[in-house]
């Protein structure tokens, strides 16, 4: 059983991001929420720790309070 | 720079004698276009000793900050040129960027965190005055023979060289030149009379870009936000400038009035949002539309391409400007090395390869900026969105928050470059420029590393015994006996042990380093750094 990890583990973030964008690119929002889906299974899997996805559940539940004006 | 700006600066269109000759007269090298690329190719090559016509189809230099973000490599090559100090003197220095997301502050950057360079990590200048002081350097120099309202309306390709037709207030003429150089922007003329096409993306947001001069005490710091309560929704950055003047960008989504958006009754309540009640003046405002592209080749046998005419980039990041002016510098020492005869025309080709290289560089920052800031879609919106929630929490967030990575010079990955035989730590870096560092010269003077060489190929040797002479066509200095690294920044940054040696290109940039003197392997080194 881990601690969720929340600093960067990747040397190159942006190229993180850029690879989860191309993932998405083209699709609509409904095609990209249900890949998301898939992701997350796929991910949780990998990480195999039921602690640390509870921690991480925690965390993106509390960090989807702030209401950003950003967004369509 | 004939788009119908106002002019800041006036310049006189002059007859040439050329005007008057039976049959073209050849000229070396010709540039067209004298903004900071074409100006700054068009000094380093005469200042190489090779004569240059520069062509501009203007007769002024027009309002407009444009361009205002210089980096520090960019500074050092004006500087080399001779007008770097003034700019750094009459320009803002910064360093430090801010990214908020609504009033709070998520992320800061600290572009140049070690002391010892000689120039800023960056300053910020209106164009205008980079090109004039620019101007006013070439006049200074014989062999730029700058002529303003000569606009080049037709080009024969020849296997040695071109002729161009060219249109002033007298009447067409013609000129041949053995290379051309096309340094005329982004809706470059000589790429339109070649027929050559751009690869890349153009992103569909627009951006309201708006120069306002106002008496305000906010910080020298790139500040950036995303969802500001003052223009909801999108995002902002603001730079500050001299003269009071700041920098304001407005994202404006990509469905908005270009036209409509341009008036002053749009604008001014838009800034007021984000100004309050503080007065100001607009002196410049622009919309544009982002492109990431470049041409597929930047060497087109005797016509060779620089800055905005090869490649264009969206302007967080400040990579346009600087990798012209990069460009320019590239190019500059190898023309004028295969010119006299010092190398073969293969040479180029690494021009080619280098600046192909940092365009593609320029381009992937650029785009994953712009990506960020201007999601295509809903579902990249949302991921974006999702990453910004989160960076008020997470470390790993913040990090992927992209307002712009800030321009850095390129490591080459480069044939020029002998691979390292020895491993060096220090944060010099094989086909990078060389770090600059403070030094005292042997009349006792403090100066810095980089502004001691000047322009040839340089080989740097840190005193161990004897003296040793380096092979023909290349300057040496030895640490210790020439300049004196007196704060031990030069050793600490090149990692340089007692006799280690370095082989730095005209652009100062490192392309061979050995922990011994070896004049065999330094004159293969030089040999190969000049395709030879």
């Amino acid at each position: 059983m881990g601690d969720l990890v929340t600093t960067s583990n990747f040397p190159n973030p942006d190229a993180v991001y850029v690879t989860l964008i191309d993932a998405r690119r083209g699709m609509s929002e409904a095609d990209a929420a249900a890949l998301d889906a898939r992701l997350v299974l796929i991910l949780a899997n990998h990480i195999g720790d039921l602690e640390v996805l509870r921690q991480a559940i925690g965390l993106a539940r509390k960090t989807g309070q702030t209401n950003w004006a950003l967004g369509e | 720079m004939a788009d119908g700006r106002k002019a800041i600066y006036h310049y006189g269109y002059r007859r040439s004698p050329d005007q008057d000759a039976r049959k073209p007269v050849r000229h070396p090298v010709i540039v067209v276009g004298a903004g900071p690329v074409g100006l700054t190719a068009a000094i380093d090559l005469a200042l190489r000793g090779v004569p240059v016509v520069l062509l501009d189809d203007a007769d002024r230099i027009g309002e407009g900050s444009r361009g205002i973000c210089y980096s520090k490599r960019t500074l050092e090559i004006l500087d080399r040129l001779g007008v770097g100090s003034d700019l750094v003197r009459q320009g803002v220095t910064w360093k430090l960027g801010k990214v908020y997301l609504g009033d709070d502050l998520v992320y800061s950057f600290d572009l140049l965190p070690e002391d010892g360079h000689k120039m800023p990590a960056f300053i910020n200048l209106q164009q205008y005055y980079l090109e004039k002081a620019l101007v006013e350097r070439a006049r200074e120099i014989d062999a730029v023979d700058l002529r303003w309202n000569n606009r080049v309306s037709g080009l024969d390709r020849r296997s040695d060289g071109v002729t161009l037709t060219i249109n002033t207030p007298d009447g067409p003429y013609r000129l041949d030149a053995a290379w051309l150089i096309a340094a005329d922007g982004a809706r470059s003329t000589v790429r339109g009379l070649l027929g050559l096409g751009f690869e890349g993306v153009t992103f569909e947001d627009k951006f309201l870009i708006a120069d306002v001069k106002m008496a305000a005490d906010f910080p020298t710091e790139r500040r950036f936000w995303f969802d500001p309560p003052f223009h909801s929704g999108q995002s902002a950055l603001m730079h500050r400038q001299p003269d009071n003047v700041w920098r304001i960008d407005l994202q404006l989504g990509p469905d908005v009035d270009v036209d409509v958006e341009q008036k002053p009754d749009r604008v001014v309540p838009r800034l007021k949002k984000m100004l309050g009640e503080r007065p100001f003046e607009l002196e410049w405002v622009s919309i544009y539309r982002f492109n990431c592209r470049r041409l597929a080749r930047f060497v087109h046998g005797r016509v060779i391409f620089a800055g905005d005419s090869a490649h264009q980039v969206s302007p967080f990041g400040a990579r346009g400007a600087n990798s012209g002016v990069q460009d320019a510098e590239n190019l500059a020492w190898k023309l004028a090395a295969v010119l006299s005869g010092d190398a073969g025309e293969a040479l180029l080709e690494s021009y080619n390869l280098e600046r192909i290289q940092s365009a593609d560089e320029n381009i992937a920052h650029s785009t994953r900026s712009t990506d960020f800031i201007a999601p295509h879609s809903p579902a990249e919106r949302a991921l974006r969105n999702a990453v910004l929630n989160l960076a008020r929490r997470c470390d790993f967030a913040r990090r992927m928050v992209n307002s712009g990575r800030l321009s850095v010079a390129t490591i080459y990955d480069s044939p020029l470059t002998t691979p390292d035989e020895d491993f060096f730590a220090g944060s010099a870096y094989l086909g990078a420029p060389v770090p600059d560092a403070p030094v005292r010269t042997r009349s006792g003077r403090d100066g810095f590393l980089v502004e001691q060489l000047t322009g040839t190929f340089e080989l740097m040797h840190m005193m161990n015994r004897a003296r040793s002479n380096p092979p023909p066509g290349i300057k040496m200095t030895v640490i210790g006996e020439d300049l004196h690294d007196y704060a031990g920044l030069v050793a600490k940054r090149l990692d340089a042990t007692p006799g280690a040696t370095y082989l730095l290109r005209p652009d100062q940039h490192l392309c061979a380093r050995w922990r011994a003197f070896d004049p065999e392997k330094i004159a293969a080194a030089y040999a190969r750094a000049l395709t030879r």
